[in-house]
């Protein structure tokens, strides 16, 4: 059996953090796009697509993210497709991530003046363009440090992704603990870098939000 | 091949379903009172409190905003025993709750005292009242009023995320559903069934946090 010094812990961990990395980023980007879809539904004048994306979110938001999980890890497979964890990690991630996104940026939306949306329409802009050269724009401002918020949730959240078998940094401190026994030491290095990962984002958000009340 | 749902294979648990309900019920209660507990205890420390406690309560919040639940749990739950502390699944269960809950309502309750006017604070200093009966009698109630919907919103927060409590084999809704699929191999119908009690138990919790609201501070 191999030997496991506190630098091949320390070696495997890390190497398995650029999982936890990796799906963050798909995970954030790819639920970017489909929040900004909902977002547009949920801001629009048509009530039917406005309640159908108030139900998309208040399901993603108001089950756990590990029901989701297991949902999307078992459901896909009833139509006779196999997931694999990293698909279904993905798949769960972005929809849980664009229901958090969107409501966000409802919320920078709302924060535009009416005034901007009467203008643009006296304009004739159909409801794409004002929400792309008027709206969006002055959202976009406010939005960047809720949104850089966010993504310390999205870190986190791909924790979960190692209970369904994705071998990402919390699975890895699992299994090196097993091998290892010697749960103090793995799981504070587990800890260690998952907060190197999160607290940059924490506190640049935090920056960002001191800057734009100083903006006022 | 069609797969045919089954939602009737989940009747024969429904015991086991409620068990699990109320031991996440439970869980979230207790784990709010003594978390909110331990959050206003913080936000004290570091609005009130002597220099050094308040960079500790830092370190503290920092610490676990920053890293996941399940980390936190794995660390309280398989780590603490290497220092001799031996925790049943649902003790360190409630502690990492508590321990979860405690950094986030620091925060949130620390933003609801610096919300008090300074001008409350200057108020009671010259009524001769002391730093502790300030923060009792002054600044507690108004900054309760102030962060109570963020504090509603973080508590139904902390009760979805105790879902992963089934993975130290805590009782809890998310234990139920693997105990059930695990019996009858109807994995999606359990998950999807559970998933519904956690959103139902969610917008239930939202209407009762926001009715004690408006008994506890009415009229606002």
């Amino acid at each position: 059996m191999a030997d496991f010094t506190f630098s091949v812990i320390l070696n495997n961990l890390l190497w398995a953090a650029r999982w936890t990395v990796l799906l963050s980023l798909i995970a954030f980007v790819s639920g970017g796009i489909v929040g900004l879809i909902v977002l547009f539904g949920r801001v629009s004048d048509h009530w039917a697509l406005r309640l159908l994306t108030a139900g998309y979110i208040e399901f993603f938001q108001g089950t756990p993210l590990l029901m989701q999980l297991f949902l999307f890890f078992f459901g896909v497979a009833l139509f006779g497709i196999e997931v694999s964890p990293w698909v279904a990690a993905w798949l769960a991630l972005t929809f849980w991530t664009s229901a958090f996104l969107s409501e966000i940026w409802r919320g920078c939306v709302e924060a535009v003046p009416r005034g901007q949306w009467e203008a643009s329409s006296t304009l004739a802009m159909s409801y794409f363009e004002q929400m792309r050269y008027v709206i969006l724009p002055q959202a976009a401002r406010i939005a960047v440090a809720p949104t850089v918020g966010f993504s310390v949730q999205v870190i986190k959240g791909t924790a979960l992704a190692s209970i369904i078998g994705f071998v990402e940094l919390t699975k890895a401190g699992t299994m090196l603990n097993n091998a290892t026994f010697r749960p103090f030491l793995v799981y504070s290095l587990v800890a260690l870098i998952y907060f190197c990962l999160c607290f940059p984002l924490s506190w640049y958000a935090k920056r960002l939000e001191g800057r734009l009340n100083v903006a006022r | 091949m069609i797969y045919q749902l089954s939602f009737g294979d989940l009747l024969p648990y429904w015991d086991v379903l409620a068990r699990g309900l109320a031991f996440t019920i439970i869980l979230t209660a207790v784990s709010t009172v003594a978390g909110i507990g331990l959050g206003t205890a913080g936000a004290g420390a570091r609005t009130f409190g002597p220099k050094w406690a308040g960079y500790a309560v830092g370190v503290y919040v920092e610490l676990i905003r920053n890293t996941p639940f399940i980390v936190q749990l794995f660390f309280v739950f398989f780590g603490l025993p290497a220092l001799g502390v031996k925790l049943t699944e649902a003790q360190a269960a409630f502690l990492a709750m508590v321990i979860n809950l405690g950094a986030y309502s620091t925060e949130i309750i620390r933003a609801g005292i610096e919300a008090v006017p300074k001008g409350h604070i200057e108020a009671g200093l010259s009524l001769a009242m002391s730093r502790w009966e300030i923060f009792r009698y002054v600044v507690l109630k108004q900054a309760f009023m102030k962060v109570y919907p963020a504090l509603s919103s973080q508590i139904i927060i902390v009760m979805l995320g105790s879902a992963v409590v089934s993975q130290i084999s805590a009782e809890d809704l998310t234990y139920a559903a693997n105990f059930i699929q695990s019996r009858n191999f109807r994995a999606f119908e359990a998950y999807f069934a559970v998933a519904l009690l956690y959103l139902l138990l969610a917008i239930a919790m939202r209407a009762v946090l926001r009715g004690i609201g408006r008994l506890v501070f009415p009229k606002v």
